[in-house]
């Protein structure tokens, strides 16, 4: 089976739902000629011709809102807006227009659309090319919320997301886009071809969105966990030692509360992880899941481990960023209380 | 120029508050009949002046005057009046409904009906238009059902939106009739991207825009430009100028430095600035740029110049911002009276089957009325269920939804 990175691997599911379907376009700043910023669209303009792909204006209200008006005329279009720091203008469009357009008009209109953007830290980004806005999209009714932490999610999350029939936003962990990440900058890196995860199906296949995957199964404390969070918590329970489950939720919304359950009843301890920011962040929601629905189980408080509530620094990412050892010092604590 | 002096801002002001004298002076109007009639694929920057005069065909005698003026039958032009007649006399019904509690708001489109009616008439079935809260004369003039937009006005059990929306947020896919949102200006790139649907798919439709003045500040109105510049989309781009934006005067959104329609130059595009109580004007306009889209030769900028009539909606007494006379001062007239003169003068017309039409449409929207009231009012009679509320959210319902449904008990 070939192993692709996950540049590939999106790349790959656009190419076969392309060539599947001819409703899908797939557009953005520098997605035509040039293949995206990141190469996620490179050879497809090539191979599809210019107006299935192409270049969009630098604007990323202009970009989501012509999708919308494909997507209602009956087209499929995937939108890349470059960076997700860069997708404020087009917040209106997606949260008053795409996510509503089924309710507003009795499913007379809607948005079959996706908008992909590179989320998260970890590449010297700064406070403009590092942001996690997931929780911005989480408490959207009408939008589903997806962030792929290896290149077999990717392919299949993306697959799905271009055959729902609601609006999708891919968040695309960029830290992870050309190779799995220990949290340890200091590390050499790794390429996505020695993780099993880097196993990519060719063809069509899905992840269904709304579907958890464990990565660690474990007995002593469950980390809640997506994108780049899912690497640095196996990093964390490696070096703890800690038998920690870890929960890679794929998919915010549609969630996959029963397998959150699962694990949480199980194990009787939760540690929720993200790269965004702590306050109102989806941790906070899924902290309010964990104690709804496991509170009797719970034999400890709930841990969130988070970005700071700062902007994302450019010279001290590494102490802003949720790392391994924050993380094994919030398994340890769960253990201790 | 000193170089202490101090600097000042300029908030703009109308020239004239309650009380004053209605003063149209900066409207600049051409006479009927002076523009010319480029061909269609013509190239814009030929035509930049089109956009600083004022496209008019029926003259203050009621004559059809000029290369505008289209040959309309006199049936259509009967058929044009009583759309214009029938628009005016649902939103009068709709207004008192208003009134009486039936419903929580509304929104009239008085003395600009002939922009939406004349501008339907210029489009072919399947094309899409993007439109505000003031167009309902585009499904009037589709022969679209008046029960079925008063059962969404009154959000009762037979409203097809469910009883989601405000009064006049209509959607009407069959009638070409985009959901209307109630954000400014979200649905014109929209509209632009349906266009390049369209095209990128080899079709044949076109997308029709609609925006008002006040809205063209928004940074849609530009994105939508930009879009349809570079893409050379398929797409009419309307500018209904009618001076107000709830007490905004259009000096707010920049009409004091340049003219709507000349904002289509920056981008290239053919952009004409017409008359919009003109329903001869509007229905040759209209069909010019629709022509022009389906020739696949790009988008077209039109400024609608007209005049708001009543109050933004039923929530503001313009009274409190305006002249209370002002309307009767406009320059360009009333939309009926100035279609009906022509009919008159072309011996296609007389007062009293004015008057026996006038009693016919209201008699129509009346029956109507009385209908859809059966269906319910908002306080009053049978209502969408409340589980329709978690309906459509998503297309199936996620666990989450079904749960809060079943909270609320139903």
């Amino acid at each position: 089976m070939p192993r692709l990175t996950m540049v590939e691997a999106i790349r790959d599911a656009l190419d076969v739902k392309m060539a599947q379907d001819e409703r899908v376009v797939v557009f953005g700043e520098d997605v035509g000629y040039f293949g995206g910023v990141f190469r996620c669209t490179e050879g497809l303009q090539r191979k599809y011709g210019k107006s299935r792909c192409f270049d969009a204006p630098i604007n990323e209200s202009g970009i989501v809102g012509v999708a919308i008006g494909m997507g209602a005329y009956g087209l499929r279009p995937v939108a890349e807006v470059q960076f997700a720091d860069y997708v404020y203008p087009a917040y209106d469009q997606i949260v008053s227009e795409a996510a509503r357009l089924r309710y507003r008009s009795g499913a007379e209109f809607t948005a079959p659309i996706v908008v992909r953007m590179p989320c998260g830290g970890g590449i010297y980004g700064g406070q403009t090319h590092s942001q996690s806005p997931e929780a911005l999209f989480t408490h959207v009714c009408g939008l589903k919320t997806i962030i792929p932490s290896n290149p077999y999610d990717a392919k299949g999350l993306l697959i799905a997301a271009i055959e729902d029939d609601d609006p999708v936003v891919v968040l695309e962990p960029k830290r992870l886009y050309n190779g799995p990440f220990s949290g340890h900058p200091d590390q050499p890196v790794t390429p996505w071809s020695k993780h099993p995860l880097s196993e990519v199906p060719a063809g069509r296949y899905v992840v269904p969105l709304g579907q958890a995957a464990v990565r660690r199964e474990g007995k002593a404390v469950t980390a809640l966990c997506y994108g780049t969070m899912v690497h640095v918590a196996e990093t964390a329970a490696e070096e703890t030692g800690i038998d920690a489950e870890i929960v890679d939720l794929r998919s915010l919304i549609p969630l996959d509360i029963d397998a959150i359950a699962a694990s949480v009843e199980k194990t009787g301890r939760c540690v929720i992880v993200h790269e965004a920011t702590l306050t109102s962040g989806f941790g906070a929601e899924l902290a309010a899941l964990v104690a709804e629905r496991c509170f009797y189980a719970l034999e400890s408080p709930i841990r969130r481990v988070a970005g700071w509530d700062t902007p994302y620094p450019h010279a001290e990412e590494w102490s802003y960023f949720p790392g391994p050892d924050r993380v094994g010092r919030a398994l340890i604590a769960a253990m201790e209380d | 120029m000193t170089a202490d002096a101090r600097l000042s801002l300029h908030v703009p002001e109308p020239g004239v508050r309650p009380g004053g004298k209605p003063d149209f002076s900066y409207v600049d109007i051409a006479p009927a009949g002076q523009a010319r009639r480029p061909p269609i694929d013509v190239d814009p920057a030929e035509i930049r002046d089109l956009a600083y005069s004022l496209i008019r065909v029926i003259d203050d005698e009621g004559a059809a005057v000029g290369p505008w003026a289209a040959a309309l039958s006199g049936a259509e032009l009967r058929q044009g009046l009583r759309d214009m007649m029938l628009t005016r006399a649902y939103d009068a019904r709709m207004l008192l409904s208003q009134r009486q509690g039936k419903t929580s708001f509304y929104i009239q489109c008085l003395g600009e009906e002939a922009i939406a009616c004349a501008h339907r008439k210029a489009l072919a079935p399947g094309d899409m238009c993007f439109p505000t809260y003031r167009q309902q004369g585009l499904l009037i003039a589709a022969g679209w059902p008046l029960v079925d937009m008063m059962c969404s006005v009154f959000s009762n059990e037979k409203d097809r939106l469910k009883g989601r929306q405000l009064p006049n947020l209509y959607s009407a896919k069959e009638a070409g009739f985009f959901t209307v949102s109630g954000n400014l200006g979200t649905q014109y790139p929209q509209a632009v991207g349906w266009a390049m649907a369209s095209a990128i798919s080899g079709d044949s439709k076109i997308a029709s825009a609609w925006i008002g003045d006040g809205a063209t500040a928004e940074s849609d109105f530009h994105a939508a430009l930009v879009f349809a510049s570079v893409y050379r989309a398929p797409v009419i781009l309307n500018v209904v100028n009618n001076q107000w934006a709830i007490s905004s005067y259009q000096g707010f959104a920049g009409g004091e430095s340049a003219k709507f329609a000349a904002r289509g130059h920056g981008f290239g595009l053919a952009s004409l600035r017409a008359d919009g109580n003109d329903y001869l004007a509007v229905y040759a306009v209209s069909q010019w740029a629709a022509e022009r889209a389906r020739s696949n030769l790009g988008p077209t900028l039109i400024e609608w110049v007209t005049y708001r009539a009543g109050a933004h909606s039923t929530s503001d007494d313009p009274s409190k911002y305006r002249p209370r006379d002002e309307g009767a001062a406009w320059p360009l007239g009333d939309p009926i009276e100035r279609l009906k003169r022509r009919l008159i003068a072309g011996q296609e017309w007389s007062q009293a089957r004015h008057e026996q039409m006038r009693a016919e449409v209201e008699a129509e929207v009346l029956e109507a009325a009385r209908e859809a009231e059966r269906h319910g009012t908002l306080h009053d009679g049978p209502r969408p269920s409340p589980a329709s509320m978690f309906e459509d959210v998503y297309k199936d319902m996620p666990r989450h939804l079904r749960e809060q449904r079943q909270q609320l008990g139903v």
